[in-house]
């Protein structure tokens, strides 16, 4: 740390940015490795976005259209992997390498090699991963959850590809975990107490914890189906003693806690965001940083309740069931803060805000619907229809993606050091909101009234709102682009940002210039 | 598309109507309620009826389908009074507290009697939701005391039907034709929720289903019952149901289980018990008529003409009606070495008696007969170009299925290569 503060004026000129493409390959810069992350995110938003495309123009009328069902499975699964293994994940992991220092005061993330590692292992990983579309028998087939048998005895030759790139991917989710932890742990600037830390940091510690504790669950579920496919082993496969529902207990008691890996830091944002343009500080600090724990500590105990319908004995669906359902407390008292810190205020509705907004009441709604699945009898009706697809992509679309939206709208000021266009970035956002309802809200429906998930075809009485879904689905993809459109504008140039352009904002990060110089707080920076 | 399907939607809408008489008071509030989204979309697709906007979960037909439906209105309901009281403050503020207004922020945070309050109070709704769910619960978990038990096997992409002690047993497969699925022809109104066979249950016993599978994970549900129980293999899971009203209720497998999930609809044609006493018998009937025909004399064009109705049935799924499948997954028959090499007759039927580990290849030694596996590779061996002139009969299968390998019966003369150009599809 003391090497670090006393050093500054000389490290300017050696360490700036390297000239051409290995500043991109070596670097150990928060913000380069930061904005490579990004990147990387959003090149895999419009990949698993393509695949959504797909699914939806299928799944415009009823009847074969344009892929075969074997292809169909195919982009459902590559779909739900690369959006959550390739989008959202890196997505926040990039926001916390750009903000986590700048938030703390610190001059840089604590492991910096390892950093660049873990974000140069991605690439790799996400292009074995799409490869295996190419390759004879096709991609990954069984859904994202990939349940065995039909992952190891009935899987196509691609999935030790698969099973390889969920290795990579896990071990560089557990490099940025570790790195966060020691970063925050370690770095943060003298007076920056824990309990002073602003939220965005707190979600990614839980989170960093999280990712830690699961990812190596993973792992072994994946090595497991490796030797069964390889080696000969049972471990899933009950005519030699082995056990498909062993599968299903493993990949949940990742998967939920991996739910909230991608929900936790969006929660953050927007208690970062919501105070900001409602210029009054967030009502429960406290109460919040609690809430997020205990929502982390009950994502361990819920995992069953992906598996109403398999059987487990009475006492535990219950004991499932009620655990579940206790998570609406917590999350309850993270909305009544939210509404409380908007309460009263004097508020402004730039993107950033709306997004935030957007967030607060459409991943309310994702609650509710989980709320109802947590209801064991009734998921004997909701578990596997288009009610879970609805819910959880309610929660998924606006509450990861509209966070990270928010967060990119609310900081890029700080990275380009210009003012997005405010008017194009409304569109974004309206055209987005319209979007993802008109997808998602008619799911609700088709799901009651019957419609199994994970289908290239369906009866005719769900033809209608599987036709409004794929157009508000078109909608929404095709917004993305301007997007991108307006982020390049951004970078390019645009009027000039002040270093604090959001009046109500808070934090030390928007006490350095704008944009933020390639080296920040070198000095530790004082914390009242 | 609208004008393609309907007539098919008017079906569809009768059949609905039919089974659910008596549609409540809830379910139109809830129409009405959502009736924003039909008024929106409403646009798009001009002359549908509001019944085809089915956005509820159905009532069914049973005590436990409707003590569901009704947690599953409560807990709604429950949603829409909180959104509506949470949302409503959040609007009121974006309305009212906001700068342009000349609204002065205020600096209040932090108050322990009102976190106390909104930590408290959905935790005593919860409790209040958990009492009936729970009982619902264990009702549903009862399979004592039940009149009618059947097995249910979920297979790669059909169900087969178990009567356990009855001697009964059938598969019950799609029976929607290809060509509608492909667009080339009108869709029935019960596109994809058709099968050849469904399976007929007596109203107003207790049924008990002992659900498995024989290979991928599967899950059984008929909505109208709500029973759905995952079919897994090596497990047997129970469930039951208890079912008020006779009339044909369809539902759909709901567990991801390969290329033609979205393919393997489950009917159950629910009748009175004297009809259902009547049917069983003629069951039993065909059944014992069916051992019968195994005896009988099976010539070259008859083991072809069964064998390519069993292949386009059973085996034309994966393997195509061409026999050329879909490598490397679906393997082609058509000019494949253990299809047209005579030595390996015996390997053919070893395949197809107990199937290939690890691949798709299931065994169909409990799913077809001996004269319908004998036909089925005398198919696969003569049709396409093959050839080879072999005939595999229902008696060497008959052999095999005692001696646990194959022999070729002497009195098996393989003919001259036979070719019937019109069968074989050339």
């Amino acid at each position: 740390m003391t090497a670090v503060t006393d050093t500054t004026h000389h490290d300017d000129h050696r360490h700036g940015p390297a000239k051409g493409l290995m500043r991109w390959v070596l670097t150990t810069n928060h913000k380069d490795i930061g904005s490579m992350y990004l990147w990387f995110s959003f090149a895999m938003f419009l990949t698993g976005g393509a695949m959504a495309m797909i699914i939806r123009a299928e799944l415009f009328q009823p009847g074969l259209q344009i892929v075969e069902p074997a292809f169909f499975n195919q982009m459902t699964t590559m779909h739900g992997l690369i959006m959550v293994f390739g989008a959202v994940m890196p997505a926040f992991v990039g926001l916390a390498n750009w903000m986590i220092p700048m938030m703390i005061g610190a001059p840089d993330m604590a492991l910096p090699r390892m950093n660049n590692w873990s974000f140069w292992i991605l690439p790799f990983a996400a292009v074995m991963l799409v490869s295996t579309l190419f390759m004879e028998g096709g991609g990954p087939n069984f859904g994202w959850t990939f349940y065995a048998p039909l992952s190891t005895d009935f899987a196509p030759p691609s999935t030790t590809f698969f099973i390889f790139a969920i290795h990579m991917l896990g071990i560089s989710s557990i490099m940025g975990a570790i790195n966060i932890i020691a970063t925050i742990l370690n770095l943060r600037a003298p007076g920056m107490t824990m309990m002073k830390m602003p939220l965005f940091v707190w979600t990614w510690l839980i989170t960093a914890y999280l990712l830690i504790a699961v990812m190596p669950v993973l792992a072994g579920a994946v090595t497991m189906m490796l030797m069964d496919i390889h080696f000969g082993t049972s471990f899933f496969n009950a005519g030699g003693g082995g056990d498909p529902v062993l599968f299903q207990h493993i990949f949940w008691f990742f998967g939920h806690p991996e739910v909230y890996i991608m929900i936790l830091p969006s929660f953050g944002i927007v208690s970062a965001i919501l105070p900001a343009f409602a210029r009054k500080p967030l009502f429960g600090y406290t109460s919040m940083v609690y809430a997020v724990a205990s929502i982390a500590f009950l994502s361990f105990i819920v995992w069953a309740h992906h598996m109403f319908t398999v059987g487990i004995p009475l006492v535990g669906e219950l004991f499932f069931m009620y655990a579940t359902m206790l998570i609406a407390v917590p999350t309850g008292v993270k909305v009544f803060n939210w509404v409380s810190t908007m309460f009263r205020g004097s508020m402004t509705f730039e993107t950033p805000m709306l997004f935030s907004i957007a967030f607060v009441v459409l991943f309310t709604i994702g609650g509710f619907s989980g709320l109802m699945l947590s209801i064991a009898p009734a998921d004997f009706q909701y578990h596997d229809t288009y009610f879970v697809v609805a819910h959880f992509h309610y929660v998924l679309v606006p509450g990861a993606i509209f966070a990270i939206f928010a967060a990119t709208y609310y900081w890029l000021p700080k990275w380009t050091g210009h003012m997005y266009d405010e008017t194009l970035a409304k569109t974004h956002f309206w055209m987005s909101f319209i979007g993802m309802n008109l997808t998602f809200f008619p799911m609700h429906f088709i799901g009651l009234a019957g419609m199994p998930r994970r289908i290239p075809d369906y009866a005719l009485q769900f033809a209608d709102f599987n036709m409004i879904a794929s157009i508000g689905g078109f909608m929404f993809g095709v917004t993305q682009f301007l997007f991108l459109f307006i982020v390049i504008k951004c970078i390019k140039g645009g009027e000039k940002a002040e270093a604090k352009p959001w009046d109500g904002a808070d934090g030390l990060e928007w006490s350095l210039p704008s944009p933020a110089p390639y080296h920040t707080f070198t000095t530790p920076p004082d914390v009242k | 598309m609208m004008l393609l399907h309907t007539p098919a939607l008017f079906h569809s809408i009768a059949e609905r109507a039919s089974n659910m008489k008596s549609a409540s008071k809830l379910k139109t509030l809830f129409f009405l309620r959502l009736g924003w989204l039909v008024g929106l979309t409403g646009t798009f697709v001009s002359g549908s009826a509001l019944a085809d906007w089915t956005v509820n979960m159905t009532e069914g037909v049973t005590a436990v389908s409707r003590s569901v439906y009704s947690l599953h209105m409560i807990i709604f309901l429950i949603c829409v009074v909180i959104g509506v009281l949470v949302f409503g403050v959040m609007f009121y503020s974006i309305l009212v507290h906001r700068k342009s207004k000349g609204a002065v922020p205020q600096q209040f945070h932090e108050s322990t009697l009102v976190e106390v309050l909104w930590t408290t109070v959905p935790f005593l709704i919860l409790v209040g939701m958990a009492i009936p769910a729970t009982k619902t619960l264990i009702d549903i978990y009862n399979t004592d005391e039940s009149e009618v038990d059947i097995k249910i096997t979920g297979y790669q992409w059909k169900w087969q039907y178990e009567y356990v002690g009855e001697g009964v047993s059938f598969f019950s497969s799609l029976n929607t034709p290809r060509e509608q699925i492909q667009n080339s022809r009108i869709k029935n109104p019960n596109y994809l929720l058709e099968v050849d066979e469904p399976l007929v249950l007596p109203v107003g016993k207790k049924v008990r289903f002992l659900v498995t599978a024989a290979d991928v994970i599967h899950s059984w549900w008929v909505p109208a019952f709500a029973v759905k129980r995952d079919a897994i293999p090596g497990f047997i899971n129970e469930a039951w149901t208890k079912i008020e009203r006779p009339g044909i209720y369809r539902g759909q497998c709901a567990e991801l289980c390969g290329k033609d999930h979205g393919f393997m609809p489950i009917v159950v044609d629910v009748r009175s018990e004297e009809d259902y006493a009547k049917w069983l018998v003629e069951r039993k009937e065909a059944a014992a008529k069916e051992r019968m025909i195994l005896e009988e004399d099976w010539p070259m064009d008859r083991l072809m003409t069964t064998g390519k109705k069993v292949y386009e049935k059973t085996c034309a799924v994966c393997h195509q009606v061409n026999g050329q499948g879909m490598p490397p997954i679906f393997p082609a028959l058509k000019g494949a070495d253990l299809v047209v090499d005579k030595a390996r007759v015996g390997d053919h039927v070893d395949i197809l008696m107990n199937g290939i580990k690890g691949t798709a290849m299931q065994s169909f030694a409990n799913q077809l007969n001996e004269a319908e596996i004998a036909a089925v590779i005398t198919y696969e061996r003569n049709a396409w170009g093959n050839n080879t002139g072999e005939m595999v009969t229902p008696k060497e299968i008959l052999n095999y299925r005692k001696n646990g390998k194959y022999t070729p019966d002497p009195d098996n003369k393989t003919v001259t290569p036979f070719v019937n150009t019109k069968q074989a599809g050339l």
